[in-house]
């Protein structure tokens, strides 16, 4: 049988640490053994993006990254976007432009928006598009998200 | 869907990957970017005793100019690759066949050596690998041998890359100026593997082809090079009936497998297509 592993990550800023199989999975680790289940479990299969969260300043699918992977990572999740009680502007401009219907992929498209505009603060309707590719929303055919980034874009570009 | 269970290895240097694939045995699997490999785990396709991750190697990393050619670390990122200046500015078939590869979460992680090794003819870098006249350094508990990837794509999931060796650079050598590139690939949504797709590099002199690079991805068992419309092609004109013919006899090659994606005599014709549009798009860039 296979050796359990301690591993030690930041996830939203604090140090956490999880003694893991090395085939448990990020999401289930995220979900199941650190209480954060803003990232949600869709297709588990890497295609339709609920699962995303930024690790090491990328967008990763957690339900494709072993748990063991990400010693001394640091992770945010969609519960790590929101500071002192203020919502992200992602996250108010999601909610002003009725970025969301059902909800169930709202935490992964915000969280990778996120990176999308640290990379590329200033991106057009296209980049917009190609940057949230690999996010799957079955409700809203993609309009008033893609509003939503880009209302959520010139706030963060303002407040400089 | 969890993977069967694993011991998990991270070692830091090529050297102690080495050593410890070679302790391991046939049981253990190189991990990359486990975009390919964790998902065929999960499903139980695969189920290795052991994963021995390259992820914390760093001298694997990065892209550099060295005399005459590029060379680029197996564990660079599809991500690295697309936002590279340096591979922009003088192999930009590379960056423009990276951003045609599955979506930006899996670009993030997937990486260029593990695209390669992973012998899937539905990858896309094989196909540019050839384009490019690229080459691999192996590395293994005897050292480096360097193969052509003209060649290194044996069959379905078998390249030449031996057990206890593993891929550790590709070296592109620096194309010549003025030359034309293409990535045509046609895929049903985002993420998807290509229907067909082809990788054109071309070099004109005046109005005739000087030389030309094919390769056809999808479009067989390995990635196939499409010698025949190559030599074709040398010393002619690119207008319709040159790129008819070229087309045809990139075709002519094709043995693709059925599936969700069409049957073989569509996914015949969209090579074909791929190819004519590859060779337009290269030819409009060319400057001889």
């Amino acid at each position: 049988m296979a050796t359990a592993k301690k591993v030690s990550f930041k996830l939203n800023g604090k140090p956490v640490e999880v003694t893991v199989e090395p085939r448990e999975l990020l999401i289930h680790s995220l979900r199941e053994r650190l209480a954060h289940t803003g990232p949600h479990i869709g297709c588990e299969t890497s295609h339709c993006g609920a699962c995303t969260v930024d690790l090491n300043e990328m967008s990763v699918k957690a339900c494709t990254v072993l748990t063991v992977q990400c010693e001394g990572a640091e992770i945010t999740t969609i519960e790590g976007l929101e500071q002192g009680g203020a919502l992200h502007a992602l996250q108010q401009a999601f909610h002003e432009e009725h970025g969301l219907q059902c909800g169930y992929c709202t935490p992964g498209m915000i969280t990778r928006a996120y990176r999308l505009l640290k990379e590329n603060p200033n991106p057009s309707e296209q980049d917009i598009r190609s940057g949230i590719s690999g996010n799957l929303c079955r409700c809203t055919g993609y309009q008033n998200i893609v509003k939503a980034v880009q209302s959520a874009a010139k706030k963060l570009a303002a407040a400089g | 869907m969890i993977p069967a269970g694993f011991d998990y290895h991270a070692p830091r240097s090529v050297a102690d990957a080495v050593k410890l694939l070679g302790e391991l045995g046939p049981e253990a699997k190189l991990l990359a970017g486990g975009h390919s490999l964790l998902p065929m785990m999960k499903l139980r396709f695969a189920e290795p005793g052991h994963l021995v991750d390259l992820g914390r190697i760093a001298e694997l990393r990065g892209i550099s100019e060295a005399g005459k050619e590029i060379r680029i670390g197996a564990m660079t990122t599809e991500h690295e690759l697309l936002r590279s200046k340096l591979l922009a500015e003088k192999v930009p078939l590379l960056v423009e066949g990276a951003g045609w590869i599955a979506d930006p979460q899996v670009r993030y992680k997937g990486t260029i050596g593990g695209d390669i090794s992973h012998g899937d003819p539905a990858n896309d870098q094989p196909a540019l690998m050839l384009a490019l006249e690229a080459s691999f350094v192996l590395t293994g508990p005897k050292g480096e041998r360097v193969v052509k990837a003209d060649g290194y794509f044996l069959g379905l999931y078998s390249t030449q890359l031996a057990e206890d060796e593993i891929l550790t650079q590709i070296r592109i050598p620096l194309p010549a100026p003025g030359s034309g590139w293409s990535y045509q690939k046609l895929k049903r949504k985002t993420g998807d593997f290509a229907t067909a797709a082809t990788a054109v590099m071309l070099q004109m002199k005046g109005k005739s082809v000087a030389s030309v690079a094919i390769a056809l991805t999808n479009a067989g068992p390995t990635v196939l090079k499409a010698r025949d419309a190559e030599a074709y092609l040398k010393g002619k004109a690119i207008d319709d009936a040159s790129l008819n013919e070229a087309a045809r006899l990139a075709m002519k090659i094709c043995q693709p497998t059925p599936d969700q994606r069409g049957d073989a005599e569509y996914k015949v014709a969209m090579c074909g297509e791929m190819t004519r549009r590859a060779l337009q798009a290269a030819h409009a860039r060319a400057k001889g």
